[in-house]
């Protein structure tokens, strides 16, 4: 099985993150980059998948040059190879763009699956997956807490409001996975020894067919007008509990209506 | 007519707060149609819509729309943006509505915002990032706008529309029913509201201390009848389901009101609750980041603190 996880290289929460001044894009040099953590739940997917059904793991992530390290940690946990989408024409991209910049890259490349993690830390907008099923017009297996795959066939469990969606199509398709889906395996010293030798094609958008036009801030569908850092919460009331700190929270409710 | 297409969130033939909150969002920018997608409408639900603003009520009752993930109900808004011309389309920011606003922006070639706290004139979306670090005004600059709003964005206000019926058929294209639904499986989770859509959210943290400790979180949230939500650390550690993960990996919730009992307030976690109204907040540590966000907070014990309060609620109710 050919299968391909994308992988996404976001800024530390743990670190300030803000947007540029100039163009109201992320500002990548602020934070330190690191793997977006359900990213991570997807490399492992991919790699149980490969145990179990043979076949081979390719690592695809769009980024500037220092989204590698995302790619050499993948890689270190045990995908076989990976592709690095990296052109400054690709900078600003909203999510319309960069679904159709990786669907491009997906068709070139070619797969019987593609995994992502459902969401990244930075965006959050969790329609990745669902944008590049629309595009390769392949199904659309998201939001997964268990995956099967039999021959040609895939199982998932659709995490819901509800409980789950048990949800069946054939391959080819496109899955995203939701946390606790596996536990991430830590890469071992020979896992990040062994990485250093693994291939890493480098496309610009040209080897892609992907159209410049089509990508970038200047083509994105939505813009951001302005934005401002959040004004700090006004300081609230803090009480030291001395055995009425309920009554005390009660009264506060209370104060506000809500009881 | 600048007609706003509204997709209803429903479960078993109920309409969903969120749904109010956009129908009321929309009559303010323009003149709400709901969309209804799939069978089971009810006399019932659409004069709920109606109350609500909804001037026509779209129903497409085909079960081909709800037995395939996703797809057939952006194929139906695709179908509604060409035949209506709506000047936009609102969803309600839940995981399952955000992709098919992302299938529906590739189908229509429109741009789509997400996560919006806010619709303002010419649609600007208000948005809150970076685990509401920043404030974001941002807008669609091609094709239909589409915005998928958070719940509890806007308070639910009724003002009647005509709430017109229209049957709507859609082919659905062999691509839309390419992912089946074959078994939907419902899991225990009694009666508290949803944890996403709940006006008033408790949820614990470490300093529960155990999964049998969670009653006391349960029994203060079932007063105030919220929904219970739960820090990473209380998931991880197996107290409570993770489906009820309340941060950057889990749900967002935008609440009147958030309790914070035992959670020290990391950014993970302020990252899916920052942007509540009220924020109560209960820890033993003095210095916990939680309290930089809390209208009011309570340092102490909340093994005491929680089932005092309790009881307060239940008296006074």
């Amino acid at each position: 099985m050919n299968i391909v996880v994308c992988v996404k290289q976001v800024p530390d929460t743990a670190t300030e993150r803000k947007l540029r001044s100039d163009d109201k894009t992320l500002d990548r040099d602020a934070a330190d980059g690191v793997v977006n953590e359900l990213d991570e739940y997807a490399v492992e997917e991919a790699l149980k998948l490969k145990e179990a059904h043979g076949g081979e793991v390719t690592v695809l992530t769009m980024g500037p040059g220092k989204a590698a390290e995302t790619i050499r940690k993948a890689l270190a946990m045990g995908a076989d190879k990976a592709v690095h989408l990296s052109d400054d024409a690709l900078h600003g991209s909203d999510a319309l763009s960069t679904s159709y910049a990786m669907a491009q890259v997906l068709n070139k490349v070619g797969f019987d699956l593609v995994i992502l993690g459902s969401e990244s830390t930075d965006a959050r907008t969790g329609m990745l997956a669902a944008m590049l099923a629309e595009r390769l017009g392949t199904p659309q297996l998201t939001l997964a807490n268990k995956v099967d795959v039999e021959g040609t066939s895939i199982t998932i469990q659709r995490i819901t409001d509800y409980g789950y969606d048990k949800v069946s199509a054939s391959l080819p398709a496109v899955v995203s996975v939701v946390e606790k889906i596996n536990e991430p395996r830590y890469p071992s010293f020979k896992g990040i020894m062994a990485a250093k030798k693994k291939p890493v094609e480098t496309l610009a958008i040209g080897d892609a067919s992907i159209d410049a036009s089509l990508v970038g801030l200047g083509a994105a569908w939505s813009s951001v007008v302005d934005f401002a850092a959040a004004p700090p919460r006004a300081a609230g009331t803090i009480v030291k509990d001395e055995g009425d700190g309920g009554t005390k929270a009660a009264d506060f409710l209370a104060s506000k209506k809500f009881i | 007519m600048s007609e706003i297409l509204v997709l209803v969130e429903q479960v078993e033939g109920e309409v969903k707060k969120v749904t109010l909150e956009l129908l009321t969002l929309a009559r303010s920018l323009g003149t709400p149609a709901a969309v209804w997608a799939g069978p089971g409408i009810t006399a019932e639900a659409k004069s709920r819509l109606a109350e609500y603003g909804a001037e026509k009520i779209y129903v497409a009752d085909s079960g081909d729309i709800v037995d395939y993930v996703v797809a057939p109900k952006a194929e139906l808004l695709a179908q509604l943006v060409a035949d209506k011309s709506p000047v936009a389309v609102l969803v309600a920011a839940t995981a399952e509505s955000k992709e098919i606003a992302g299938r529906l922006a590739v189908k229509t070639d429109s741009g789509v915002i997400t996560d919006a706290v806010g619709l303002g004139e010419g649609f600007v979306a208000d948005q809150s990032i970076f685990g509401g670090g920043v404030n974001v005004r941002s807008k669609v600059s091609k094709g239909t706008p589409i915005v998928a709003v958070r719940p509890n964005s806007t308070a639910p206000v009724a003002a009647s529309g005509a709430g017109a019926e229209e049957q709507v058929s859609v082919t659905l294209s062999d691509a839309a029913k390419a992912a089946r639904i074959v078994e939907r499986v419902k899991q225990e989770k009694g009666a508290r509201p949803e944890l996403t859509e709940a006006a008033i959210v408790v949820s614990g943290g470490r300093g529960v201390g155990s999964a049998e400790n969670f009653s006391v979180i349960e029994g203060l949230a079932d007063a105030l009848g919220a929904a219970v939500g739960a820090s990473r650390a209380a998931t991880d550690a197996g107290w409570y389901p993770h489906q009820f993960q309340v941060g950057q990996t889990g749900k967002t919730v935008s609440p009147q009101l958030y309790i914070a009992a035992g959670i020290s307030g990391a950014i993970q976690h302020r990252a899916g609750m920052q942007t509540a109204k009220t924020i109560v907040a209960i820890n033993k540590d003095p210095e916990a980041p939680i309290f930089e966000l809390a209208d009011y907070g309570v340092v102490g014990d909340l093994h005491q603190v929680v089932p005092q309060l309790t009881e307060e609620v239940n008296k006074r109710k």
